[in-house]
């Protein structure tokens, strides 16, 4: 994207950093409802690749065995009408019961997990498990030289705690990708 | 008591139960006992094609002449594979399609299995569903959800992949009725609310313009009709897509052509100038808007779709109206009429001065020749000769086919079988033997290129196996006349690969499949040749030898406005800009 900039203005003038044309990029999370079918995913994967659109987070599990639906939580970044497509688009899906879009639709809450494994001995030892305390991460696996923290939050938590562990001796990272639910009743 | 079948019967039983009187297919190993059941029953006809594509493009001509689902029958692997391209070309236009295959038996499922293939991973993308049925007990009602989310909201390809031991192994048949629903119900009543918004502004409008599309027609004979209505009592110019044709009749009072890349400049002007579009059942795809940001600039715009995915794709639009065009449609005129259908009657006749104006600039015009047949006159001499006949055509893709949507005049939906959206060379000839099962008394058409016609020629044997009248009329100019278009247009003049230095005798090539062939390439001996093919009760190949570098005009070339349409080949110069060639 080519930036418009007039002499004299700067990234934080609120004026002329942008061309008025282009939208601004949101990023909304969708709730996909779908029927526990073989191939399900592949559908809503193949919608996002073949069509384009990005996918910045991914979660799917069953959530009604009896009833044989699963639950998708897709993270995903673009332009409101790119947005307002990909609803769309879901919503052709055979298997789709109900797309809800859950930045739009009042507040909702969002959580992630991860498993961090960091490996270190001495201070670094001891200044990850004080910061794992602070995150309320909780110790899953412990040996002379490595803890495996797990830590749930809002992506942005996560991120934060990653940040942190890096230097103390970060070695594997698994993070289970966003779930999310609306508020209220 | 439902009655115990084997899978294969089952799989006949369905197609029955749902009223399928023709299926077009090819056998293999992976589907021959479903062979074996359709040898034991005489309700349903299998016409032998002599390759998968022509099987799905067979179906779709049978479904687009008649208004039902087609069906199609492959085996596993290269039998799948090959039905890919006619299923996607479905799914571009809309044309509700079951396509049976078979399978390796589920044992031997993930093996590389000989004529194994991932059928339903390979045709996800380009089909509305599909299925892999694994237990013979969930087949009956497999194929009854099948046809119903092939014809039910938009229509579509939709595919059902039957494993060998699924056909072999047996199961109660169970019935439509006790088939469970599937939740696919899509929207078909438009919201009113939204409805009158529409009527309103129409009221109002001073310029306004119908923009009609193929949904019209797959809505119905009902559909035309109401549009006809609507366009009758409100005096608003109509232009239609490709696909739409006919909806409206040609011969109608308010017609103005084509719109779109090679439409009329009156329809294009029109689309540009108007301040109310009533978009119905069309999609605003790019062949149809040209440069979107200036695209009908000053226009209040009403899109009625079946589609929610079509709103605001790629035009945003004022009012969205979403539902079933003849539901929507009627409601339309309900709530017009109710409010005294009401027009700016003075202001559209203003305009209609304004398109007049256009139109006489006859931008179809072309300079005939007496030495060499014009393809554009080839085609008005078929109209002259055919026009009164109960005629249906189908084309192949490229200049022939804008130049069939231009000369041609169709008055009745259901009549014009082309591939749009997915613009499939090699469509027309399986599809106009398609349109012949359907309808084996009417006179059934292909316009046709050198080049396209190749692409499925072997379709000429299911023709003279059938004994299916087809004609096939070739504009014949040894090129692959598009390409070499926009080669002219953007790529200097070199013309790289885009002729045909070793053409079949066509005339001959009739002969060797058993059907008659004829010769044309003198503008005086033309019509004699198009009568001779038309009096002769069988399949006919005409050889129309055209002038070579003819071009398709209007253009808006690619990347260009309505406004900037390109009408002779001596605007042609630097008609497309550096973005433009970017373009398709």
């Amino acid at each position: 994207m080519t930036l418009h900039l007039k002499k004299g203005s700067s990234r934080k003038s609120a004026y002329d950093l942008k061309n008025p044309l282009d939208e601004l990029e949101e990023t909304h999370t969708l709730a996909v409802l779908v029927d526990n079918e073989a191939g399900v995913l592949a559908r809503v994967i193949g919608l996002f690749s073949g069509r384009g659109y990005n996918i910045d987070s991914l979660t799917v599990a069953e959530t009604d065995a009896e009833g044989h639906r699963s639950r998708i939580t897709i993270v995903t970044t673009g332009t409101p009408a790119v947005i307002e497509q990909i609803k769309a688009q879901l919503g052709l899906i055979i298997p789709v019961y109900r797309v809800n879009d859950l930045t739009v639709e009042g507040p909702s809450v969002e959580r992630e997990m991860a498993l961090l494994k960091v490996a270190g001995t001495g201070d670094k030892r001891v200044e990850a498990m004080r910061l794992a305390d602070i995150f309320r991460a909780n110790v899953v696996d412990s040996t002379l030289e490595s803890f495996v923290f797990e830590i749930t939050g809002t992506p942005e938590k996560i991120d934060a705690f990653t940040d942190l562990m890096r230097p103390l001796g970060l070695s594997d990272i698994a993070r289970t990708g966003v779930a999310a639910m609306a508020r209220g009743a | 008591m439902s009655r115990e079948m084997t899978g294969a019967q089952i799989v006949v039983e369905a197609l029955k139960e749902q009223g399928v009187d023709t299926v077009f297919g090819y056998p293999g190993g992976a589907v021959l006992p479903i062979y074996d059941a359709i040898f034991q029953q005489n309700d349903i006809k299998h016409i032998l094609v002599r390759h998968e594509q022509g099987a799905t493009h067979a179906a779709e001509g049978y479904a687009r002449a008649t208004g039902k689902p087609g069906v199609v029958l492959v085996t596993s692997g290269p039998g799948a594979t090959n039905a890919v391209t006619g299923m996607t070309d479905a799914l571009m236009d809309s044309i509700p399609m079951i396509v049976l295959s078979g399978q390796v038996p589920t044992f031997m499922i993930g093996n590389d299995a000989f004529q194994e293939a991932d059928t339903v991973g390979i045709t996800r993308p380009c089909s509305k569903h599909n299925w892999l049925v694994k237990d013979t007990a969930d087949l009956a009602e497999t194929i009854h959800q099948a046809f119903h989310i092939a014809t039910a909201g938009r229509p579509g390809p939709v595919l059902v992949d039957i494993p060998k031991d699924v056909q072999f192994a047996s199961a109660p048949y169970k019935t439509k009725a006790k088939a469970p629903t599937t939740h696919y119900q899509p929207q078909v009543k438009g919201d009113l609310a939204e409805i009158t918004r529409a009527v309103e502004a129409f009221e109002n409008a001073e310029r306004p313009i119908i923009y009609s599309g193929g949904g019209v027609i797959n809505s119905g004979v009902a559909s035309s009709q109401l549009l006809r209505e609507l366009v009758a009592g409100s005096n608003a110019p109509i232009t239609s897509t490709l696909m739409g044709l006919g909806a409206y009749p040609a011969s109608g009072d308010n017609w103005l052509g084509m719109l779109g890349m090679h439409g009329t400049v009156e329809a294009n002007l029109a689309m540009h100038g108007c301040d109310y579009m009533l978009c119905v059942g069309a999609r605003f795809d790019d062949r149809i808007t040209g440069r979107t940001d200036a695209f009908s600039p000053d226009s209040f715009k009403v899109h009625m779709d079946i589609d929610p995915s079509s709103i605001n794709k790629i035009i945003h639009v004022d009012v969205p109206i979403i539902g079933d065009i003849g539901h929507i449609l009627e409601d339309f005129l309900k709530v017009w009429k109710s409010r005294g259908r009401k027009t700016k009657s003075a202001a559209i006749k203003k305009w209609w001065g304004q398109i007049n104006e256009w139109q006489a600039r006859n931008c179809l015009d072309y300079t005939n020749s007496s030495k060499i047949i014009k393809p554009q006159h080839a085609l008005q001499r078929l109209e002259a000769l055919t026009k009164n006949m109960d005629r249906y055509i189908t084309t192949e893709v490229g200049q022939h086919q804008m130049w069939a949507a231009q000369y041609l005049n169709f008055d009745d939906p259901h009549r014009f079988m082309t591939s749009g959206g997915l613009g499939t060379m090699g469509y027309g000839l399986p599809a106009s033997v398609g349109v012949q099962v359907a309808h084996p008394e009417s006179l059934v058409i292909n316009i046709a290129g050198d080049a396209s016609f190749q692409m499925n020629m072997q379709e000429m044997a299911t023709a003279i196996q059938f004994n299916l009248p087809v004609k096939q009329f070739i504009l014949n100019n040894e090129r692959l006349g598009m390409v070499r278009q926009w080669q002219q247009l953007l790529h200097g003049e070199r013309y790289s690969q885009s002729w045909s230095e070793s053409l079949p005798d066509f005339v001959k090539l009739a002969e060797a499949f058993g059907g008659k062939g004829i010769l044309v390439t003198d503008p005086a001996d033309l019509d004699e040749a198009i009568k001779e093919m038309l009096a002769y009760d069988g399949p006919v190949i005409l050889d129309c030898v055209v002038e070579k570098h003819e071009n398709c005009f209007p253009m808006i070339p690619s990347g260009k406005a309505h406004n900037e349409m390109i009408l002779c080949d001596e605007e042609t110069a630097d008609a497309i800009d550096a973005a433009g060639k970017t373009r398709v």
